[in-house]
């Protein structure tokens, strides 16, 4: 499958400050990618240069076969742009702002299939002035929707959002994967990342330093923890092979007619790899 | 073409709904022309009736309040809010969303200018206007002149909440100095001295000398020279300093 996105030795400085030193990647048609750090790691940075918004100092950058830096009308057709803080007019309503949007491009989706896939149905007609924070970024993901692109920018989707508009949010990104889209999501939420991207990268202080499948970079490191409390102490064992040292656990503990009391297995999550790897680079 | 007229349609109704610009910008000259009109509309002052006077000062109030305030503090907010940094990333074409913002500018400012004339005529008696294609060349020249200053001033804006006291600290001296409100000759010189470089008294003037004194925009080549050039400086300042992303980004 080809690449929608490939960055290679990317850098980027303002003034002393190097916000970008080298960072590589590419993303292939149709995954969902995470770019994931701390804040000041170059996160938006990276984004702005490949939506067009800013220009590289140096390395190449390609999205959708074009350089975001030369890219012209026909090539914002294809793109959708979520950037991180939520702006449109105040006094249009939620079909009204899609409206004016899809007007801008070729072939643009139904206003009410968009209203659908942002759950905003019940809000159609209401004013952007009067939506909350989570609906105004559902509205948002919508604009950027609403030109059918190939591929979607989202900057901190659902920073700042409770819980449920969270999840709400997550599946209207989820519903983009069954479309086909190929989505590039920063996100500084382990979990967010976890639960909806193909693959991700860590970016730490300009750098990449970490990148693969959730799974992959959770299985790189530390082994598999299995805690149990004997005699009221918490005992806590890991392991490269799970499967054997539970076995011999539980049949020893059998065998002894104990009862292993608040057994746990758990896998490192993805934010304990992130942790360690953020603080390594910060070192 | 029908992107430009899709772009000037909800440009339109995002105007009609600003209830802040519609009376800042729309009904303030016009009350304040009625206020002034009552009060002294009378006398007589550079030689025509009062009102008279005022009805042209009114609308070099208008053109201001308009073309240049309301446009300058719209899109120093629609920027530093991040809308027209979205705009960028959409196929919109800039100049025709600026195309589009300035035809809705100077719709607004002509049926003001209408109303105001209509006012002055409906309370004040004054006489319908003799040379019409002169008087909308004027109209649409001041405003057009304006509009390129207001556009340019954005770019010195820093931040939204300036965009008002930074607009009011120009206008509302300008309005009182190339005498909107009455006439400049009873000034001191060193007040009018400022006054002869401002665009709106050459406006006042040009406007005024096209609805009392029975000229034609073509006799007036020196207004229209130096609001030309007004023009010219805005539209170079706004080449230069325009932006579309905010201040932090």
């Amino acid at each position: 499958m080809s690449n929608a996105v490939v960055v290679s030795d990317l850098r980027k400085s303002y003034g002393d400050l190097e916000a970008l030193r080298g960072a590589s990647f590419e993303i292939a048609a149709g995954e969902i990618f995470g770019l994931l750090g701390p804040n000041g790691a170059g996160k938006t940075t990276t984004v702005e240069i490949l939506e067009g918004y800013r220009k590289r100092d140096s390395g190449s950058v390609t999205v959708l076969g074009v350089d975001p830096a030369k890219a012209g009308q026909r090539w914002r057709e294809r793109i959708g742009v979520v950037l991180q803080s939520s702006a449109m007019y105040q006094s249009l309503s939620v079909a009204e702002s899609l409206a004016l949007f899809a007007g801008y491009y070729e072939q643009p989706r139904g206003i009410d299939e968009v209203v659908e896939l942002i759950g905003l149905e019940a809000k159609r007609d209401v004013h952007v002035r009067k939506l909350s924070g989570g609906q105004r970024r559902r509205l948002d993901l919508g604009l950027a929707l609403v030109g059918d692109p190939e591929l979607l920018f989202l900057d901190e989707p659902t920073t700042g959002f409770d819980p449920q508009a969270r999840r709400r949010a997550w599946e209207s990104i989820t519903a983009l994967r069954a479309l086909g889209k190929t989505i590039l999501l920063t996100t500084h939420y382990l979990d967010e990342a976890e639960r909806l991207c193909d693959r991700v990268a860590v970016l730490s202080d300009g750098q990449i330093v970490a990148i693969g499948r959730p799974g992959e970079l959770t299985g790189a490191l530390p082994p598999t923890e299995i805690r149990y409390r004997r005699d009221g102490q918490e005992v806590v064992l890991r392991t490269e092979e799970p499967t054997r040292a539970l076995h011999d656990l539980t049949a020893q503990a059998i065998a002894e007619g104990r009862e292993l009391e608040a057994l746990e297995v758990r896998r490192p999550s993805l934010e304990e790899v992130y942790l360690s790897l953020t603080d390594e680079a910060a070192e | 073409m029908s992107l430009f007229l899709h772009e000037l349609r909800y440009e339109m109704r995002l105007y009609s709904r600003s209830r802040e610009l519609a009376f800042f910008t729309f009904l303030l000259p016009m009350i304040l022309f009625l206020l002034l009109g009552f009060a002294y509309g009378d006398q007589r002052i550079q030689g025509v009736k009062g009102s008279n006077y005022l009805l042209t000062g009114t609308l070099g109030y208008g053109v201001v309040a308009t073309a240049f305030a309301g446009l300058t503090i719209v899109l120093v907010i629609r920027r530093e809010e991040g809308i027209l940094k979205r705009l960028r990333s959409t196929p919109l074409p800039a100049p025709i969303y600026l195309l589009a913002v300035l035809t809705t500018t100077m719709t607004a400012f002509l049926v003001q200018a209408v109303a105001i004339i209509a006012l002055g005529m409906a309370v004040f008696g004054a006489s319908f206007p003799d040379h019409l294609v002169s008087l909308v060349i004027a109209l649409v020249l001041g405003a057009a002149a304006f509009a390129a200053l207001g556009v340019g001033l954005t770019g010195l804006v820093r931040r939204a909440e300036g965009a008002s006291a930074v607009v009011n600290a120009i206008y509302f001296p300008m309005l009182f100095l190339s005498g909107s409100f009455f006439e400049r000759s009873t000034f001191p010189g060193f007040l009018r001295a400022v006054a002869d470089v401002l665009p709106l008294t050459y406006f006042i003037n040009l406007v005024f000398a096209v609805m009392n004194k029975g000229d034609q925009i073509w006799n007036r080549p020196g207004d229209v020279a130096v609001l030309v050039a007004w023009g010219l400086i805005g539209g170079a300042l706004a080449v230069r300093r325009f932006r579309w992303v905010p201040q932090e980004g």
